[in-house]
């Protein structure tokens, strides 16, 4: 069971009752805006899919009280489907962690047809939504509460990115980041434990664990276990970021690393993975790595495989990388990377 | 002759590759703007290569010359130098169309 990590609402007839574009006296629906706040609370996203006219629906959400909630919200008349991959692409997350209410079965169906992995709901049914299991997380941290300022953060980030007239790299110059590497503390795990479930696309092994693994972990004296932090002069990402390190005698091995799916566009896996390569190297260590290749990790492979490791042994689609610590690249001059061993 | 003809060909493929990768790697990165960037110079060496940009790169190549990067043709040795991948390009257009 995948955890949804965004809902996408439809307006007519699911949040209010009544036609906006009819000139209905439009009513909140019993309990929606409950509904609304509780599912952000608990860190879930949300966003919107309607056929309407762009600017009277943003008028009215914001009317309501309502507008700050969605992120990217769609209003057009274009397929609902194509609305929600338009949502996907914006939030940078699997198709199978959206979740579309719509009262039209018509809608629905087709929303389902063009995207099978996402969950439809009828939205005669959404008094018991609350309840369904991939919408209750067993805990929310700090940094799922946050998780909508956030992604209203990066939209303000990705606005001036859009106006940006130059080289990505001189636009990531402007953003004055500081990455900070420390030791995992007892108040990380769950976000640890959190991010191993929630991360695909820069994840080297795709490997779970659980709160219980993380604390034992984090006490062994044959790991570290490493935290990221990132931010920037629009706000702090959180904790973005984690490594986990075996250390038997003169091997180290990187069982995993993973970065949020919200760091993507700003390159700091590389960041951790020449810290580690640092590291190792100082200590006169030989470095592993391993790698569980899917069909959505690409990017780590690159990341890995461009930091110059190389494949030392597979058994099916995992392999074990070693790296002869021969080429290291320093850190970029435009993000300041803070550490705390 | 023909065996000629065809390596000539295939030069022409790397030349194309190697202006476009050039031309590519100098709108996308500061660090190669306004320098000369040499089809030979180590680019890792002289910008910082994030995996995002190399991502950007790697469909860039992918898209431009109707390729496909097999995991393990991405290594550092591939990706080194503006010749370096313009040869790989080569030679992955010469696999596909055997």
């Amino acid at each position: 069971m995948k955890m949804v990590k965004c809902v996408v609402w439809d307006l007519d007839d699911t949040l209010w009752h009544g036609t906006l574009s009819a000139g209905d006296d439009l009513v909140l629906r019993d309990g929606v805006v409950d509904l609304v706040k509780t599912l952000d609370a608990r860190g879930i996203l949300q966003s919107v899919a309607s056929k309407n006219n762009h600017d009277d629906a943003m008028r009215k959400l914001a009317e309501l009280g309502l507008v700050e909630y969605f992120l990217y919200p769609q209003v057009n008349w274009n397929s609902k489907s194509s609305s929600v991959t338009a949502i996907r692409e914006k939030l940078n997350i699997g198709i199978d962690t959206i979740m579309f209410v719509d009262d039209q079965p018509f809608e629905r169906d087709e929303v389902a047809f063009a995207h099978p992995d996402v969950e439809t709901v009828d939205s005669a049914l959404l008094d018991a939504l609350l309840s369904s299991p991939r919408l209750s997380p067993k805990v929310v941290t700090a940094d799922a509460s946050r998780r909508r300022l956030m992604y209203l953060e990066d939209q303000a980030r990705h606005e001036a990115e859009v106006d940006y007239q130059g080289a990505a790299d001189e636009f990531l110059r402007g953003l004055g980041m500081i990455f900070s590497i420390s030791r995992a503390k007892d108040d990380d795990l769950l976000r640890l434990e959190e991010l191993t479930e929630r991360t695909n696309q820069l994840n080297s092994t795709g490997i779970q664990y659980s709160y219980e693994q993380l604390d034992q972990l984090r006490h062994s004296p044959d790991h570290d276990l490493w935290v990221c932090e990132l931010t920037d002069r629009y706000g702090s990402y959180g904790k973005i970021g984690m490594a986990l390190v075996e250390k038997q005698d003169d091997r180290w091995t990187i069982n995993l690393l993973l970065m949020s799916c919200r760091t993507v566009s700003k390159g700091v896996g590389t960041v951790l993975l020449s810290f580690l390569l640092k590291q190792a190297a100082d200590r006169g260590k030989r470095l592993f790595a391993r790698f569980r290749r899917t069909d959505r990790n690409r990017q780590m492979l690159v990341t890995y495989q461009l930091a110059n490791f190389r494949v030392v042994s597979e058994e099916g689609s995992d392999y074990l990388y070693e790296n002869d610590l021969a080429f290291r690249q320093e850190y970029p001059e435009y993000i300041k990377v803070e550490i705390d061993a | 002759m023909r065996d000629e003809a065809v390596v000539n060909m295939a030069d022409v493929t790397v030349t194309d590759a190697a202006a476009n990768i050039r031309a590519y790697l100098r709108e996308n990165m500061t660090a190669f703007k306004d320098v000369e960037l040499h089809d030979e110079d180590n680019i890792f060496e002289r910008g910082f290569f994030t995996s995002l940009f190399a991502m950007q790169l790697l469909h860039y190549v992918e898209s431009t010359f109707d390729v496909e990067v097999p995991d393990d043709y991405i290594m550092l040795q591939n990706f080194s130098s503006v010749r370096r991948l313009a040869d790989m390009v080569a030679d992955l257009r010469r696999s596909a169309g055997e």
